[in-house]
């Protein structure tokens, strides 16, 4: 079967900006692929086109089996969208966006209605009564546009920025929805500024830097990218930091410190050698070390590794 | 796909309804504002020639000529505060039928012109005014107000997707009153210098304003201009229709 999004090539250029710099990106059906990348990456345009709100200077844009330039209507037909912005009626209550919403997805008007109610009461809603969607919270108004875009059951869900404004609990509703949803056979594309969300949700991570793919994996093939395990220690004694780098049978330049925390943070792609060696050393030297653990990197410093050097050309890392 | 057309076009336009549910005073005020203008040009500034029956005969058809080109605005401000708002690409990413959102704002834009029209016969009736004619000519005359406004509608649309912001609206504002005023609406051409009066000629709102006197057999109307007032508005609209159905398809683009 077809994956459920190709993107080849894409190109998307405002003025001088490069937003889409020949993005090649696919998505398995029924997976959840998450899109992360710093401001301006290139994640809301990537979603704009794929949505087919955006045309793409140049490349191949499939979402469904269908050309999203060409047959965008056939898109339209199998996608929702939950956009960065809120897309609601705002002079409108919640109900009647959604009733509307169902028309103009012509599932008629009864079905409408039922549909309505039931994103309603899923999202904690129901209460709104004819509340214009001005008056809502940053939170109540993005669960009814999430509500908005699930009218149809899509084939293919794009989600851009999600949970960006919700409380806690709002988030975990999110995830929840998320989770059914692909429990039913729906794509979903989410771009995320946390990166918890991706690691939580998708079963795939892209990076997006400057409009360029800079990687694409699973969490764990993404944090391998990163210098695989790393070794944490804590010292007693804050004013020993530079000497313990110094001692570490490591490269300085691998080691970070943390000096608030009292923290060497490094590489340990040899695990327990590492970790004895780390010990013995500090040990010799008398340097008393509070805490020390062998852990998986972060995403946020896979982040950060991979989007962070702004002179480096982004080379693709596959993985 | 088009049989669901006039569905998405009818959703569109319950929508500008649920609108003006939640919003009455604006409404109201579009509906009052025309009357101020009849009140304002027939006593206040008018006043220096004596308001008699005979003025009203001449100002009336001109204001409701002029009321249906001044809608301009109102078109343009929703269309960009429309625009304006992400609700516009909800429904782009929605598989509903190209143009709904257009016939919707045009549907009820007309509505309110027409019941503008209502409001605005009611009071030159109680002011003393009369037509004329048979009442055949008097929804005739009806219609040709209503073309004119439909060809400003889309004039509009356009403008506005042109423009963009709502901000950028004031200046088209601004420009649309030497167009309202550049006509025979309030005064006869004859009483102009000749270039004036030849440019006041050619505008389609003295063309209207000219047939609408006729048909309401106002004293020493002009006669014959009604083909005029029908070929005026549907040449705009020739023109302004289509492109504004191009441009909202390629916004964003
Ligand atoms: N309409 C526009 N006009 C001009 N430049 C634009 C436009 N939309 C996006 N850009 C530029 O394109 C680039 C990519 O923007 P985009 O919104 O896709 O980034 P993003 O990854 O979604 O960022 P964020 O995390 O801040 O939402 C940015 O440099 C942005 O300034
Ligand atoms: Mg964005």
């Amino acid at each position: 079967m077809t994956d459920a999004i190709v993107v080849e090539g894409v190109r998307k250029r405002y003025g001088d900006t490069h937003a889409l710099d020949g993005l090649d990106l696919r998505v398995g059906r029924g997976t959840v692929h998450a899109l992360l990348g710093p401001n301006g990456a290139g994640k809301t345009t990537l979603v704009r086109i794929l949505s087919t709100l955006l045309r793409p200077d140049g490349g191949l844009v499939e979402v469904a089996g269908h050309d999203a330039v060409t047959r965008a209507r056939e898109v339209r037909r199998r996608i929702g969208l939950l956009g960065q912005h809120a897309a609601l009626d705002e002079e409108l209550g919640g109900r009647q966006n959604l009733e509307m919403f169902g028309r103009l997805y012509h599932l008629g008007a009864r079905h409408a209605r039922v549909r309505a109610g039931e994103l309603l009461e899923r999202f904690g809603l129901a209460d709104t009564g004819r509340k214009a969607v001005k008056r809502y919270s940053g939170g109540m108004r993005r669960r009814l546009d999430l509500a908005a875009s699930l009218l149809t059951d899509p084939e293919v869900l794009f989600l851009d920025e999600p949970t960006t404004g919700l409380d806690p609990r709002g988030r975990a509703e999110v995830w929840a929805a998320v989770r059914s949803l692909v429990g039913g056979g729906t794509t979903v594309l989410l771009t995320t500024q946390y990166l918890e969300e991706a690691d939580q949700l998708a079963d795939r991570i892209a990076v997006l830097d400057r409009g360029r793919l800079v990687a694409d994996g699973t969490a764990d093939e993404l944090k391998a990218l990163a210098g695989g395990d790393r070794i944490d220690v804590v010292l007693r004694d804050g004013g020993q930091l530079g000497a313990a780098v110094a001692l570490l049978p490591l490269a300085p330049a691998e080691v970070s410190v943390d000096v608030d925390r009292r923290l060497l943070s490094a590489p340990a792609a040899g695990r327990m050698k590492v970790l004895t060696g780390v010990l013995r050393a500090l040990e010799d030297a008398g340097v008393e070390a509070e805490d020390v653990a062998l852990r998986r990197p972060t995403l946020d410093e896979v982040f950060l590794h991979l989007t962070d050097d702004p002179a480096a050309t982004p080379a693709k890392e596959t993985v | 796909m088009t049989s669901y057309a006039l569905n998405d076009s009818w959703t569109m336009t319950r929508r500008e309804l649920a609108h003006w549910a939640r919003q009455p005073a604006q409404v109201l005020v579009a509906l009052v504002f025309p009357v101020m203008l009849l009140l304002m040009f027939g006593y206040l500034i008018g006043g220096g020639r004596g308001v008699d029956g005979e003025y009203l005969d001449f100002l009336v058809p001109g204001m409701f000529a002029l009321t249906m080109v001044f809608g301009l605005e109102g078109t343009m401000l929703a269309v960009t505060q429309d625009l304006d708002k992400g609700v516009i690409d909800r429904f782009r990413s929605m598989p509903m039928a190209d143009g709904a959102v257009l016939v919707g704002r045009s549907a009820a834009d007309m509505l309110q012109s027409a019941l503008g029209l209502a409001v605005l016969t009611a009071v030159a009736y109680v002011l003393g005014w009369r037509a004329h004619g048979t009442f055949g000519a008097f929804l005739g005359a009806l219609g040709l107000l209503l073309l004119l406004r439909f060809a400003m509608l889309w004039i509009g649309i356009l403008l506005a997707l042109v423009a963009g912001k709502p901000e950028m609206v004031q200046a088209v504002q601004i420009l649309v009153w030497p167009v309202g005023f550049l006509s025979n609406a309030l005064a006869a051409p004859q009483s102009m210098p000749d270039w004036l009066g030849t440019v006041v000629e050619w505008n389609p709102l003295s063309q209207t304003a000219t047939a609408v006197r006729d048909l309401f057999g106002a004293p020493g109307a002009e006669t014959g201009h009604v083909w005029a007032a029908v070929a005026w508005p549907l040449a705009l609209l020739a023109v302004f229709f289509p492109l504004a159905v191009r441009k909202f398809g390629a916004l964003d683009e």
